[in-house]
């Protein structure tokens, strides 16, 4: 690796080296990225559905999804364009909620979102207490710009797989990129091992 | 990096010289990562400014007073010096004649810089698609590419239109406001053109933009955005 001559940079001295992912800095912001205009879906409108390859395709609306047992996750979030946000909290219902009593062979998801954005996912990466559908940030709902209503937080990934705007998950039995993954990100995108880019 | 241009007080040109590059869209970015001499380590990504049809490659970098790498770039890096880059990446804010149009590029402060790769790059082609640029920046002195953009309307009749937000000089004709739905209903085609959209710029002028066109009938499926925060360097 080349120098850069008379770079010295700005080592953070308040978070915890070993929280921050190689080639991320830490941000107090809440940066937004999004490929096109932020949706806006009625919340009468909303559901979230699990379709695909399972006997039978269950849905939720935006009541019943509120009346499931939530949880509280605080996770440190990790974005493919280098930042990372230490300690973010979030109250949703976790994956392994809303997939029990789901019988599939399925290994893999794609979360399908409105204005079409897609991912894919392992489901062991869904499942475990590793992913939780959102739809509260810091205490308050979640703002649209950020996903809401309700997004897909799959904390341990980078934040593209944390699909805003999530309306469900289709079980597949075999792997299908998503939006981002066919325009050249990782397949898979863990922060640790620094998998931004295809060939990472 | 062969050589530095200065574009506006707070914003530079980086030229460079990329043995090997293997080319790029016009809207990619790349990745910039410095390395200092303890080994540590700073990323950013910032967009490219030519076109794929031009000899060099130039970043336009808004220098962020406050920020880690866009200083090192603006101030210390000299001509001469190497630069390590990664990429081209993103292929989704990319424009390509065979997408169609109408094309209508929308850049907010240096949001207007991977759309002006796409205007090279439309230029360099001779496209004959019907093309419309909306351009909003604080002041006339905080216009990037000031010059290259008034050459283009000149000699090829480019249709840009500027808002200059917070300042504007004395005769000025252009808009001098955010950008709102009557603006954008006078400078966009009619959605029933079904134009293709870019948008370009901070986070609150890509909301704005996009949920204007939405608003007035565009597709959401038709508008591409980037968006960058006070985070981004």
């Amino acid at each position: 690796m080349a120098i850069s001559r008379g770079f010295r940079g700005r080592r953070r001295v308040d978070a915890d080296p070993t929280r921050i992912p190689p080639g991320q800095y830490v941000t107090p912001d809440f940066p937004v990225l999004s490929a096109g205009p932020t949706p806006h879906t009625l919340l009468a409108e909303w559901t979230f559905e699990i379709r695909g390859a399972v006997d039978k395709p269950v849905s939720w609306t935006w009541e019943e999804l509120l009346a499931l047992p939530s949880e509280t996750p605080t996770f440190d979030i990790h974005c493919v364009t280098k930042w990372s946000k230490l300690d973010t909290s979030w109250r949703g219902v976790s994956l392994d909620t809303l997939l029990d009593g789901v019988d599939t062979s399925a290994e893999y998801v794609l979360a399908f979102c409105d204005g079409g954005y897609t991912t894919n996912l392992p489901l062991e990466d869904v499942t475990g207490g590793k992913a939780w559908i959102v739809y509260e940030y810091e205490g308050a709902p979640l703002e649209p710009e950020h996903g809401g209503p309700a997004r897909l937080l799959v904390p341990h990934l980078y934040f593209w797989k944390s699909a805003k705007w999530v309306r469900g998950l289709e079980l597949r039995d075999r792997d299908e990129p998503g939006f981002w993954e066919m325009y050249g990100y990782h397949n898979y995108g863990d922060p640790w091992k620094e998998q931004r880019y295809r060939g990472d | 990096m062969a050589q530095l241009v200065d574009e506006t007080a707070q914003t530079k040109s980086l030229v460079l010289e990329v043995p090997g590059w293997a080319g790029h869209r016009a809207g990619q970015h790349v990745d910039v990562r410095l390395t200092a001499e303890d080994g540590y380590q700073a990323q950013r990504s910032y967009s490219i400014a030519s076109a794929p049809e031009d000899n060099y490659i130039v970043l336009t970098v808004e220098r962020l007073a406050d920020g880690e790498v866009s200083p090192y770039l603006t101030d210390v890096l000299g001509p001469g010096d190497p630069l390590e880059l990664r990429g081209p990446i993103g292929g989704y804010f990319v424009w390509e004649e065979e997408l169609g149009g109408p094309l209508l590029l929308i850049g907010g402060g240096s949001g207007v810089v991977p759309l002006r790769s796409m205007l090279r790059h439309y230029f360099a082609v001779g496209s004959s698609i019907p093309l419309r640029v909306l351009y909003s920046a604080r002041s006339l002195a905080d216009v990037i590419y000031r010059e290259e953009l008034t050459r283009m309307t000149e000699d090829s009749g480019l249709d840009i239109r500027f808002t200059l937000t917070r300042q504007q000089p004395a005769g000025w004709r252009g808009y001098a406001r955010r950008i709102d739905v009557p603006l954008l209903a006078e400078v966009a085609f009619p959605s029933d053109e079904d134009p293709l959209v870019y948008i370009c710029g901070p986070t609150a002028f890509v909301e704005a933009a996009a949920q204007g066109l939405v608003g007035l009938g565009h597709d959401p499926s038709k508008i591409r955005t980037e968006r960058f925060g006070p985070t981004g360097g």
